[in-house]
């Protein structure tokens, strides 16, 4: 196993009467990409800053590489920030801003050149090393921020939501590049996002935090498949959450009634118990079957037009309304609104959720 | 959103900006026109001249004059280089510290010589120079100026600090500087327009300064307004009204120069 860049043990951070981390433990290991994500407010920036040295813990540890780093202030901390808004120096250009780090850890002026005649070739912005911030687009100054960053070569990257100022098309360009730098240097990167396409593109591995909490850590595969609870299940991904009644949770399998009546098999998130409970199914891995014949019945509420798929809502006969997806193509059959139609999936497409 | 109230469609608006333009404005441009009078008459227009303003750098009153502007730009320049310090100082700790205790007093205190009438500040600060056993000179006038120049000099430079963002320095401090280096390469250059726009405000303010200056100075040491004033006192003539627009030129000049640096710097935002 890999070691452990970041390790954070049982971090716990209060405003006042107001927590915003919750005994927080992750380890994050060497040249790995991880990404915090949550909706705004959960804490993963706090974690972010803690981690920069930018707030104090409340309790709880943080090492870096084995070393306790809770107490240093963030200049004596071998890790950079990109941040949100870049932070860029306005008053400097493009190649004083990269060398500031870099003087400040003693470099001379002609090493300090060199490196940032390397970087700015990393990130191909060779021919504007002598503009201020202020010409330059929004994409460049992502660029030159990062290129400032990775100047000092930190042993860990830290990015707050570095990609949220950028457009669309930008952005799925810049996804690439970005991880194809963490490979290229072996930089291990912290990554604060709260667009879970973006998280589950380009991690190797993914903390969801919600509530100061971390819900669940694994890579995009785990997360989406076998999320660990409600929370996790509705915010990575579209999921349809049906209500089932549990009859018995044993050995990780669950048997449970669905609206309808059918009895039906599947894995079970652990602390799942008998009772009133959730069964999380991804839309694509739903399948139209006749009526009567399936897990599920009900009727198609109506079709929305998603270009390479098409959404199709049919409700049951308890009035919950579920989402199905399939590709739009010539021969995928999709039946039209008003239609009786059956449901059916997989038990390895389930999975029986803790509330 | 509230309705706009328009003041223009208020009934006497006009007559009563023109009434109050002329009442400022009026004096000043007849002291203006008057210096350049050939005539020795203050009323009288006696045709165009140059004459007292030559009167003023080579007249009879002229080596008075002299010595009291030296005194004067000495007081301004070292008043407000002082006042300027103090309240850069002042500005980081009010805006960049967190909270603390007393803060709020601290801020009052700053600001309070813009409250109190300048007379009160005079009378106190005699007393206090006196009770202390402090002879009356030029070091007087020069301390009670830093101290009332400082809130002049500390509005623009604290709203310029109020625009930049803290993240600069603690990019700063990320990319290893201590909080010092973060405060010396980072926060002084982007605070510079407030900082030279302060100093402006704080230089003029000193020059113009009268009442204070007139308590605190010892018998023998005159600034310009103070040297003015003993001049009017044996009679107004012409020359006092060049010096008055020579100095009129000095004040409108710096004002200008202090609101360009502070509107140049927010441009470049």
């Amino acid at each position: 196993m890999r070691d452990i860049a970041v390790d954070i043990l049982d971090l716990t951070k209060k405003y006042g009467t107001f927590t915003a981390l919750r005994n927080v433990s992750l380890d994050i290991r060497d040249n790995e990409f991880f990404t915090l994500l949550g909706p705004s407010g959960c804490g993963k920036t706090t974690l972010l800053r803690c981690i920069a040295g930018f707030e104090d813990v409340t309790t709880g540890a943080i090492r870096l590489y084995g070393e306790d780093i809770a107490d240093l202030p963030p200049n004596k901390r071998p890790v950079n920030t990109v941040f949100q808004n870049y932070a860029l120096f306005p008053h400097m250009n493009v190649t004083q801003n990269i060398m500031f780090g870099l003087l400040r850890l003693g470099q001379s002026d002609a090493q300090a050149r060199a490196r940032v005649g390397e970087v700015l070739e990393m990130v191909q912005l060779t021919e504007f090393a002598t503009r201020l911030p202020a010409q330059l687009s929004g994409g460049q100054q992502q660029r030159v921020a990062l290129a400032r960053a990775l100047a000092p070569n930190p042993k860990v990257l830290l990015l707050d939501e570095p990609l949220s100022a950028l457009d669309l098309k930008l952005r799925q360009a810049v996804r690439l590049e970005l991880q194809q730098l963490q490979r290229e240097t072996g930089i291990t990167f912290v990554f604060v996002t709260h667009d879970q396409e973006e998280a589950l593109t380009m991690s190797d591995r993914i903390a969801v935090i919600a509530e100061g909490h971390v819900q669940q850590v694994g890579n995009a595969r785990d997360i989406y498949q076998a999320p660990v609870n409600r929370f996790v299940a509705d915010f990575i991904g579209e999921t349809n959450l049906i209500d089932v009644e549990v009859r018995d949770v044993s050995g990780g399998m669950a048997t449970c009634d669905l609206p309808g009546g059918a009895a039906f098999t599947c894995p079970a998130a652990a602390g799942a118990k008998a009772g009133k409970g959730h069964l999380s199914v991804r839309p694509e891995r739903m399948t139209f079957a006749k009526a009567g014949a399936a897990l599920l019945s009900g009727t198609v509420a109506r079709h929305v037009f998603l270009g390479t798929d098409m959404q199709v809502d049919v409700r049951l006969s308890d009035d919950e309304l579920l989402t199905v997806r399939v590709q739009n193509s010539e021969d995928s059959h999709i039946p039209e609104p008003g239609a009786a139609i059956g449901l059916n999936f997989e038990a390895g497409a389930a999975r029986l959720l803790v509330d | 959103m509230a309705r706009k109230i328009d003041l223009r469609r208020f009934p006497g608006f006009l007559p009563m900006t023109y009434l109050c333009l002329f009442l400022l404005y009026a004096p000043l441009i007849i002291v203006m026109i008057y210096s350049f009078n050939e005539s020795q008459s203050i009323t009288n227009w006696g045709g165009f001249s140059l004459r007292w303003y030559g009167e003023v750098f080579w007249g009879v009153e002229s080596e008075k004059f002299k010595a009291a502007a030296i005194h004067s730009f000495i007081i301004a320049i070292t008043a407000a280089t002082c006042s300027t310090c103090i309240a850069t100082l002042a500005a980081t700790a009010m805006l960049r510290a967190g909270r603390f205790r007393g803060k709020g007093i601290s801020f009052a205190l700053i600001n309070l010589p813009l409250m109190v009438p300048e007379i009160v500040t005079a009378v106190a600060t005699l007393i206090f120079f006196s009770a202390i056993g402090f002879t009356t000179g030029i070091l007087t006038i020069l301390l009670s100026h830093i101290v009332f120049c400082i809130p002049f000099a500390y509005l623009p430079i604290a709203a310029r600090m109020q625009g930049i963002e803290e993240v600069y320095e603690q990019a700063a401090q990320d990319l290893y500087a201590t909080r010092f280096q973060a405060f010396k390469l980072i926060l002084l250059p982007l605070m510079m327009p407030g900082i030279i726009s302060g100093f402006l405000l704080a230089f003029i303010i000193s020059l113009d300064d009268f009442i204070i200056t007139n308590f605190v100075k010892g018998a023998g040491i005159e600034t310009l307004p103070t040297a003015i004033f003993g001049s009017v006192k044996q009679g107004i003539k012409p020359n006092i009204m060049a010096i008055s627009t020579l100095l009129l030129l000095v004040s409108v000049v710096f004002v200008t120069l202090s609101w360009l640096v502070g509107r140049m710097g927010q441009n470049r935002k």
